[in-house]
């Protein structure tokens, strides 16, 4: 019960937070927009025949890559980890958070590193690679704009793609104004200026670049990054040494198979066709080549992953974090990513948090989804989000997780309500049961008010209709003897 | 052609009256209509809070009750895509329950999409002056792929004038027992949408489920707002028909 009263003061301040609730829904609703466009495009360029497919088909061959992936991912994984080792990099596994910190740290202490700069990366979130760092005495700096603003702010990005997307414009410009030392003008150009001068420098003085990476292709262990800033490559190009912390279930088996899948994320994610930048990394520097960290690490993180590999739920393992679901999902777009307290929040951290981490610890997730099927219908993958946390929702009830009020009222409705002659005397004295609630119109009708137990949760924003005395099975036999009208 | 009601829960319970346009307007159509007795609820409610095997009790009930019907008529578009969408993904693959699940899903309508697809009915023949955005309910529109059927049967009613919101495919909030378990963000999405409704001058929210329109509606209530009346979409047919007097 800690958990849910943690939860519900999450959801509470969001819900309480004006700028952060317009800052969302504002965001959320260009990026929406922005995909639907995108997808329409593709759609009539696929019936032009000018594309390799339209949503519908290319989310199906996509579906099918990353199941088939999913389904040989030992064979996949050895064959990505082969290529890596040929073409001089060197390939870690670490089974959890804690390992796969300490690779880092045992690589960075090996070259005497101190500085470290980072290009996005979820699965560095995910293990608080920041903080670990940080309490080693490392200075890590984020060079994604999103990700650098919560860092000043001292904040978990908020969104999987869009990390500060609950940040106006004005709080932006008081973060970058406290490291300028004066104050800043809060157009976007200045803004980005501001970042680029700080940043650059970051860059240029780096140790180690650490990067994720949104595919890794099998056949030829080549890491792409898809960017729009830049930041990836700079990160990927100057600093002497390259770390790519990546989840293990990010394969992809063969460089065509990136057609299909970089012909969704970027429509997906942002409504572009294809971002800015688009990099693919195939080992380190190679003698002769001017640029490249002379030394390559590719971390390949479980975490809880291989738990879901197989069982019911394994279709979530095919997510390539694009945000559509987080974008389309009615609720995050009322609270934001923060009040789900997770590292990926909206629908698919409801449904991977507990998955990755454990139920029972995030049992409040799966409960915060009003099941529309949005998110969903959105993935590019298809992945059946809104199923799942039902499904979730299955297993606390089965192991006894749940609110006993609301337990007790499914319980009795199920007996009730699956004898019909049980139904029909409950339903037929329902209008005597509620009298104490009941209220009188002006018009002399009738309505619920301040109803007890569960039902409170209900009355204490809305009212409630009042049962009918006849319910319409009390009704059908003088309507059958009417006959209908004509 | 012979069909049988299922009036739903909330229906049976709380506005009795639509089943009874639902039974004339079809009747209006020729259509017969029977209502078999043993009907109770579609188990929603028992599938969405995660109590599986109570929901699969109800699905077994309602494929019983409506074995021999050839039509199931629903004037809901959530129990529907329930019994369509869900109803054989409750059972083992290839067993036969779920061949009867996904049997009885396609004999299984919502009542426009019955008119509309099936009965190729448009024009009920109603009048009704006013104003109405049409609420489309999330397992209408994404699981049943409903969503033209109650509008191009509203466009046919005589001085109804129809209405647009900016997102009309957002979730209201209702989400069965989400709206009691999580009040407060289930609130908020209700404000969201009645925001976006009042600005558009609006005297009728129409749906297609008593859910939604209990939870948007009683939102109103609270909120004082009485220049919105919300009801069920064979409801408005039917007093416009009656109204056109034809």
């Amino acid at each position: 019960m800690a958990a849910r009263a943690e939860a519900l003061e999450r959801v509470r301040k969001a819900l309480g937070d004006q700028h952060l609730r317009g800052a969302v829904r504002y965001t959320a609703e260009n990026l929406y927009m922005k995909r639907k466009a995108a997808m329409a495009d593709l759609d009539a360029q696929a019936a032009r025949g000018d594309a390799i497919g339209n949503f519908e088909e290319l989310r199906a061959r996509a579906r099918e890559i990353k199941l088939h992936t999913l389904a040989h991912l030992d064979g996949y994984l050895k064959q990505a980890a082969d290529q890596i080792r040929k073409n001089g990099g060197v390939v870690h596994w670490a089974r959890d958070a804690e390992e796969a910190n300490q690779i880092v740290l045992e690589i960075c202490r090996k070259r005497g590193a101190r500085k470290l700069i980072k290009s996005k990366s979820m699965v560095s979130e995910e293990i608080h690679l920041n903080q670990r760092l940080e309490a080693e005495g490392l200075e890590i700096v984020e060079s994604d704009l999103g990700e650098y603003i919560i860092q000043l702010a001292h904040e978990t990005p908020a969104h999987i793609v869009i990390p500060a997307i609950h940040k106006t414009r004005r709080q932006i410009a008081d973060l970058f104004g406290a490291v300028a030392g004066h104050e800043l003008p809060t157009d976007t150009k200045s803004l980005t200026a501001f970042a680029r001068a700080t940043l650059r420098h970051k860059f240029m003085t780096a140790d180690v670049g650490v990067t994720g990476a949104n595919f890794v292709v099998a056949e030829t262990g080549t890491i792409c990054l898809v960017t729009n800033e830049g930041n990836g490559r700079l990160t990927t190009s100057v600093p002497p040494c390259q770390i790519t912390l990546v989840g293990m279930e990010k394969l992809v088996p063969r460089l065509e198979d990136l057609a299909v899948m970089m012909a969704l994320l970027p429509r997906s994610a942002t409504g572009q066709k294809i971002t800015t930048y688009f990099n693919m990394i195939t080992g380190p520097r190679r003698p002769g080549e001017p640029d490249g960290p002379e030394e390559l690490h590719v971390i390949f993180l479980d975490n809880g992953r291989s738990q879901i590999l197989g069982s019911q739920y394994e279709e979530v393992l095919t997510c390539i974090r694009c945000g559509a679901c987080l974008n389309s999902c009615p609720v995050y777009r009322q609270l934001g990513g923060h009040a789900y307290g997770s590292t990926y929040p909206g629908p698919i951290g409801s449904v991977l948090t507990p998955l990755l981490q454990g139920l029972e610890e995030w049992e409040e997730l799966p409960q915060l989804c009003s099941l529309c099927g949005a998110c969903h219908e959105n993935c590019p993958l298809g992945i059946h989000l809104h199923e799942y946390i039902i499904q979730l929702r299955g297993e606390l009830v089965a192991r006894g997780r749940e609110n006993p009020l609301m337990r007790t009222a499914l319980k009795l409705v199920h007996f009730a309500w699956t004898r019909p002659g049980v139904y029909r005397f409950v339903a037929g004295s329902a209008h005597l049961g509620t009298k104490p609630f009941t209220r009188k119109r002006k018009d002399g009708s009738e309505y619920l008010d301040n109803l007890p137990s569960i039902a409170a949760g209900w009355t204490m924003s809305r009212t409630m209709p009042a049962p009918a005395r006849r319910p319409f099975h009390q009704r059908w036999a003088e309507l059958e003897r009417q006959g209908g009208a004509k | 052609m012979k069909v049988s009601l299922f009036i739903t829960c909330l229906a049976d319970h709380f506005a009795p009256q639509v089943g009874e346009a639902v039974f004339h307007l079809l009747r209006r159509h020729g259509v017969e209509v029977d209502f078999p007795a043993g009907q109770t609820c579609c188990g929603q409610p028992s599938w969405n809070t995660g109590h599986l095997d109570d929901a699969r009790d109800f699905a077994r009930l309602y494929m019983k009750t409506f074995a021999r019907s050839e039509y199931i008529i629903q004037p809901s578009g959530s129990c529907a895509g329930h019994v369509r969408y869900f109803y054989p993904k409750m059972f083992p693959d290839g067993s036969p329950e779920q061949r009867e699940a996904a049997a009885i899903g396609q004999r299984t309508y919502e009542f426009t999409e019955f008119m509309v697809k099936v009965l190729g009915v448009k024009d009920v023949g109603a009048r009704y002056k006013g104003k109405a955005f049409f609420h489309t309910n999330c397992h209408m529109q994404r699981e049943l792929k409903v969503r033209e059927e109650p509008l191009e049967m509203l466009r046919c009613v005589r001085d109804l004038e129809l209405v647009d919101i900016p997102r009309p495919d957002l979730c209201c909030g209702f989400g069965g027992a989400f709206s009691v378990k999580e009040p407060e963000i289930s609130t908020a999405m209700a404000d969201d949408k009645l925001d976006a409704i009042l600005a558009t001058g609006a005297d009728l929210l129409v749906s297609s489920d008593l859910g939604c329109l209990m939870h948007q509606g009683g939102r109103l209530e609270k909120r004082g707002i009485t220049s919105v009346r919300p009801v069920h979409i064979a409801e408005l047919l039917w007093e416009g028909v009656q109204q056109n007097g034809r």
